[in-house]
């Protein structure tokens, strides 16, 4: 869909009656189409254009882009650098904000600065344990946790004051969003968890990668259930699987991480087992887009991210709309009346 | 001790219920508790609670005890000090993501709080972010004081 007033890069857009962001990713959202969210592995490096060429690789297929905050525990550029650098060129990013190595003090600060830098969406998170990453000798901060984040950065927007009581004269006006495990123990008490998280302040969900519809089904029935459909957005996370070798160290290695065995035996059984694990992943945003109560898939593809366009593409779940991205609207041919 | 606090999560409900009545008596001895001075009180009692509560549930001295919401399994022994609920890291087999051999906290609370009265719903309380100044300083003195004072 195209936007009367499209963002000129840079520029924020107005906010529309019922928002609470000017971002493009809300309006999506709340225009009822399906979103597209992925996920950029900040580079190891202090060039910009490393940050701009991983983002170019989603042109034309994803309403918003995660700038993961030191993910799996592993020193990164920061996800506010990267979410400034991104707005700079009218790119709608999530700013990822992990508990781990900020207190409340340093957090506060990222989401005053990230919303004067123009961003709009927020994703609350507690954070992997240092022992994953590459630095486990640091010091794990874990002052506040991601319902505690949550809070705080509503009580910025919403009640325009630090946590301290002190005034701020311009609220940052964000999206937030917190993450969720249906997969993970204890699996019955996930949608209470995230029955939580909205109580807290969070307005999107994206949940950790996908492999099992059945469960994910039960999750969503029991969300239903707790009369949650209506009061958060929720993406379902999804990602290509590289190889059954692969999928057997992400399921061993990567905390919280389920695949079953089905998945793996199906990869292993394929005479290409990379283009195996990019059917498997089409084919669950096929499933994903049929279940009531899911706004969107957000697809994670660490160091295949040139798979995603083709997985949103054979899944057809834009259906034709084309997100916006810096050179859309330069391209020629372009129908700016389309909606 | 590992063991102990296992065993207190499975005695929630009657842990629980002592607790309870203990905070009446907590309550009902503020005006002595002011006349001795809670700052000269402060250091006894505090350690009383740590011996105690450290016994019972690995007790990390918050100064902010919310046990009684969490089923009597210590969220502070979360490696992550999360007080609302589980990481999305939980092992399949119900182990901490940080500490393999250790059962994620939440699992207990979820099952401890299901054996108190209300525990369910008190587990879906958003609990606030932790005053940081208050570890190390007793929980128990902090109740009695703020439920002692006549409401202003």
């Amino acid at each position: 869909m195209i936007f009367e007033d499209e963002p000129v890069p840079g520029y924020p857009l107005p906010i529309l009656p019922g928002h609470t962001s000017p971002g493009r990713f809300e309006r999506v959202l709340r225009a009822g189409q399906f979103a597209v969210t992925s996920e950029l592995a900040p580079p190891d490096s202090a060039d910009p254009e490393e940050v701009f060429a991983r983002a170019r690789i989603f042109d034309g297929f994803v309403d918003a882009i995660n700038a993961t905050d030191g993910s799996g525990a592993n020193c990164h550029m920061s996800s506010l650098a990267v979410c400034a650098l991104l707005t700079r060129i009218g790119y709608a990013p999530v700013m990822q904000i992990s508990c781990r190595d900020k207190n409340r003090i340093a957090i506060q600060g990222d989401i005053l600065g990230g919303a004067a830098m123009g961003v709009c969406n927020l994703l609350c998170l507690t954070g992997d344990g240092v022992q994953a990453g590459d630095h486990p000798q640091a010091l794990p901060v874990f002052d506040l946790d991601s319902m505690s984040l949550l809070e705080t950065a509503r009580t910025l927007r919403d009640e325009h004051h630090f946590l301290s009581g002190r005034k701020i004269s311009h609220a940052p006006r964000v999206l937030l969003g917190a993450a969720e495990n249906p997969f993970a123990q204890p699996v019955e008490w996930r949608a209470t968890r995230l029955a939580k998280k909205v109580a807290a302040g969070a307005q999107f969900i994206q949940t950790q990668f996908c492999y099992d519809m059945p469960m994910l089904k039960a999750f969503m029935n029991q969300v239903e259930n707790l009369g949650l459909l209506d009061k958060v957005f929720i993406l379902v996370g999804v990602g290509p699987l590289k190889s059954a070798k692969a999928a057997e160290w992400i399921r061993t290695h990567v905390p919280g991480v389920h695949i079953p065995d089905a998945v793996i035996a199906r990869l292993k059984g394929a005479a290409d087992q990379a283009l195996e694990g990019r059917k498997v992943c089409t084919e669950l945003v096929q499933e994903i887009r049929t279940l009531r109560g899911v706004h969107g898939v957000h697809l994670m593809a660490y160091r295949q991210e040139e798979s995603v366009a083709e997985i949103i593409d054979r899944s057809g779940v834009l259906a034709g709309r084309v997100p916006w991205h810096p050179s859309r609207d330069a391209q020629p041919n372009s129908d700016r009346k389309v909606s | 001790m590992y063991s102990v606090r296992q065993w207190s999560v499975r005695h929630a409900r009657g842990l629980n219920a002592f607790y309870r009545a203990f905070e009446s008596a907590l309550v009902a001895m503020h005006p002595l508790f002011r006349t001795i001075g809670y700052g000269r009180l402060e250091r006894p009692v505090a350690a009383v609670e740590r011996g105690v509560k450290g016994f019972l549930f690995d007790c990390r001295m918050c100064g902010q005890c919310i046990l009684s919401s969490t089923g009597m399994a210590c969220p502070m022994n979360c490696p992550k000090n999360l007080r609302n609920g589980p990481c999305g890291g939980v092992r399949a087999d119900g182990n901490c993501e940080v500490r393999p051999q250790m059962r994620c906290v939440w699992r207990e609370a979820v099952a401890g709080s299901a054996r108190i009265p209300g525990g369910s719903e008190a587990l879906r309380e958003v609990q606030a972010a932790v005053d940081r100044r208050l570890q190390g300083r007793s929980s128990w003195l902090r109740v009695a004081r703020e439920q002692g004072e006549p409401r202003s």
